[in-house]
């Protein structure tokens, strides 16, 4: 395929709606019932993660949180291993130990999407501890959201990486809301990014639906983070377009006119006007949107082809030996 | 082999495992200052990358080793004292027992968590805690309760060298006592392998951590009057060495459990169900739990020290289970 735009704004653009189509699908088979447990969708912050992700090397390393299937997609994993995880299968990106909430992938830099808000934040800072005890010029990116930042391990973990001076970036995606509760009843500040003067961090308030001023931001929080200035917060203002999970019920809240807006800055959309502005063609983003439904189709197909973990591989894993297996289960 | 204390076993296999192994480093609040004397001299030795004081921020520096861990190093954290973990259940709950697992193996998290078990010496009840068996409640986290400087600095070392993460719970009723100490820096004694600290024959007593060294002197004590107890300690809670338990049990017939941790839910009882389902056919009598009562430890001197494992309180355990017999066995003689 000829590309006329240059390959960068391509893949950004490419991950962008790899992650809008497999939240599609994954929607779709979770309200077939096909998809056991909980499901909090990306859709609406593809910006934040793809621009965060693309300033990244492929080695560095990758914390997120419950809201998980977007991170590993935008910064680069296999869709097959990660569709067969939502399904609970043998050949899931955890093996069917995490599921929705867990999507990580350790062969892109993850080193967990974490479910318990805010304690990704004390991990990120240890790996950016470690990348620079082993002398490399690797650097360790967090996601969280809004509601994290009132968690202590956020407090805890940006104090400690200003101390020690890690080459971390904490990326803040703040989507409104914790759950229900609106950011502004919940936090003590206007801006989030405040917070990082709390620490003598440096921080940046960003357009978490202009996936160039995302890439441009954690761009320069990476550089200042590999040459030893220590780590950055950022603040990327975005919205999800659906519900905190799926199947919320009651929870579900009366924004009205507030989604109506935040869907005019549909991040997918923005670029895509960008990039026909930019001179491609739009034939070419229409095959990269068709390439995405194709790859979506073919790992859901590899999911619902594999096969689910044997029972005995509960005791897999929490340790590196196997743990005894309980009698009622081996006679 | 030379002689030294507890304190000194920590600090030898400490020094011995980061002198083998660039990745390891430890971090924790003023060990640079040294309190406790486990890192004399480190410093000068490994310099402050590798031993790094710590803000008070136990979440903090504990979900830090977790990272550390990952991207491949070998932490061992400094927490001081047990309760200390408190603040940091988050990282260790979910984050440390659990990343492995829910991960499907990808993560690795060779790290030491290290905290003493700060009781029995007027700290009230917030310093004074034993919290090893609330941890064994949750899959993922082993665990280690030395009860000499022997099995601390070979247990210890073994911990260090562990792929998987693992609690050292010090006990400090312990820390000035003294033990032969072998020089081979592969000196290991494995997680999971119990030990018969004294034969006996005609009871086992199951102890742990500081409850060893008290039980031990109990068996002495009962000695003199002509019974044998077997005392032994599993030094590793998990995994957990179950056989050299239930071997001894079913030689003796009569089983005590001593544990200085609150009595609901603590290894006593464990212990004691574990031997209640395997070997019930052995015993002949009921299985007693020698432990600290469910209240909370007083500051006062005076109420304090009532409330541990002792001496008495095991010899008194030790006499409900065999009273009977000796006194049937002294009538049949005369």
């Amino acid at each position: 395929m000829t590309y006329l735009g240059n390959d960068r704004s391509l893949e950004k653009y490419r991950r962008m709606v790899r992650i809008r189509e497999f939240e599609a699908v994954a929607e779709a088979i979770h309200a077939a019932g096909e998809v056991p447990g909980s499901l909090h969708t990306y859709t609406g912050q593809e910006a934040t993660g793809v621009g965060a992700c693309i300033a990244l090397r492929n080695d560095d390393y990758m914390v997120g949180n419950h809201r998980s299937h977007g991170h590993p997609i935008a910064k680069g994993a296999k869709l097959g291993p990660l569709m067969a995880e939502l399904l609970g299968k043998v050949t899931g990106v955890c093996k069917g130990k995490g599921g929705s909430m867990h999507l990580s992938d350790f062969s892109v830099g993850s080193l967990g999407e974490t479910s318990i808000v805010g304690s990704g934040i004390p991990v990120a800072a240890g790996a950016a501890l470690g990348a620079k005890l082993q002398g490399t010029d690797r650097v360790a990116l967090c996601f969280f959201g809004d509601g994290a930042t009132n968690e202590g391990a956020f407090h805890e973990g940006l104090n400690l990486a200003a101390v020690w001076k890690l080459p971390a970036i904490f990326l803040c995606e703040n989507n409104g809301y914790a759950v229900s509760t609106p950011t502004s009843e919940a936090v003590s500040v206007p801006d989030i990014a405040d917070r990082g003067k709390a620490y003598g961090m440096p921080s940046a308030i960003v357009d978490g639906q202009d996936i160039d001023a995302v890439e441009a931001a954690v761009t320069e929080a990476v550089e200042r983070a590999r040459t030893g200035g220590g780590p950055t917060l950022i603040e990327a203002k975005t919205y999800r377009f659906a519900e905190h999970a799926v199947n919320m019920g009651r929870v579900l809240r009366d924004r009205g006119v507030e989604v109506d807006t935040w869907r005019e800055r549909d991040p997918i959309h923005l670029y895509r006007a960008k990039l026909i502005g930019d001179g491609v063609a739009v034939g070419t983003l229409d095959g990269i949107e068709q390439e995405a439904k194709d790859a979506v189709q073919s790992a859901l197909s590899f999911a619902r082809e594999s096969d689910y973990p044997e029972q005995l591989a509960a005791f897999d894993d929490v340790f590196v030996d196997r743990l005894p297996i309980p009698a009622y289960l081996t006679n | 082999m030379a002689r030294a204390t507890y304190i000194e076993a920590i600090r030898q296999a400490q020094m011995e495992e980061m002198q083998r192994d660039a990745r390891v480093f430890i971090m924790g609040e003023d060990i640079v200052c040294n309190v406790f004397g486990t890192t004399t001299g480190f410093t000068e030795m490994f310099g402050k990358e590798r031993v790094r004081d710590t803000p008070i921020s136990e979440n903090g520096f504990i979900g830090a080793s977790a990272g550390a861990a990952m991207v491949g190093m070998r932490p061992i954290v400094d927490v001081t004292i047990s309760s200390f973990l408190y603040p940091a259940m988050d990282q260790i709950m979910s984050i440390i027992a659990k990343s492995r697992y829910i991960y499907g193996g990808q993560a690795m998290l060779p790290l030491v968590i290290r905290s003493c078990l700060f009781y029995g010496n007027s700290n009230a009840a917030q310093h004074s805690d034993r919290p090893y068996s609330m941890f064994m409640n949750v899959p993922g986290l082993k665990i280690i309760v030395p009860s000499d400087a022997r099995d601390m600095k070979g247990l210890l070392k073994a911990a260090i060298r562990d792929d998987d993460p693992v609690l050292c719970f010090e006990d400090s009723t312990c820390w000035s006592s003294k033990a032969d100490l072998p020089d081979d820096p592969d000196f290991l004694i494995p997680l999971g392998q119990g030990e018969v600290k004294r034969e006996g024959t005609d009871l086992s007593i199951i102890a742990v951590a500081g409850g060893v060294p008290i039980a031990l002197k109990a068996a002495q004590r009962l000695a003199k009057e002509g019974i044998s107890v077997e005392v032994i300690d599993p030094r590793t809670l998990v995994p957990f060495d179950r056989e050299i338990i239930l071997k001894s049990v079913r030689k003796t017939g009569r089983a005590i459990t001593v544990d200085p941790a609150h009595e609901s839910c603590s290894v006593a009882s464990e212990i004691s169900a574990t031997i209640v389902e395997n070997a019930f056919d052995a015993l002949r009598g009921p299985v007693l739990r020698v432990t600290t009562p469910d209240t909370h430890l007083p500051f006062s001197p005076a109420i304090e020290k009532a409330l541990y494992p002792s001496v008495e309180r095991i010899v008194a355990a030790v006499y409900r289970l065999v009273g009977a017999d000796r006194l049937i066995a002294e009538q049949g003689t005369n």
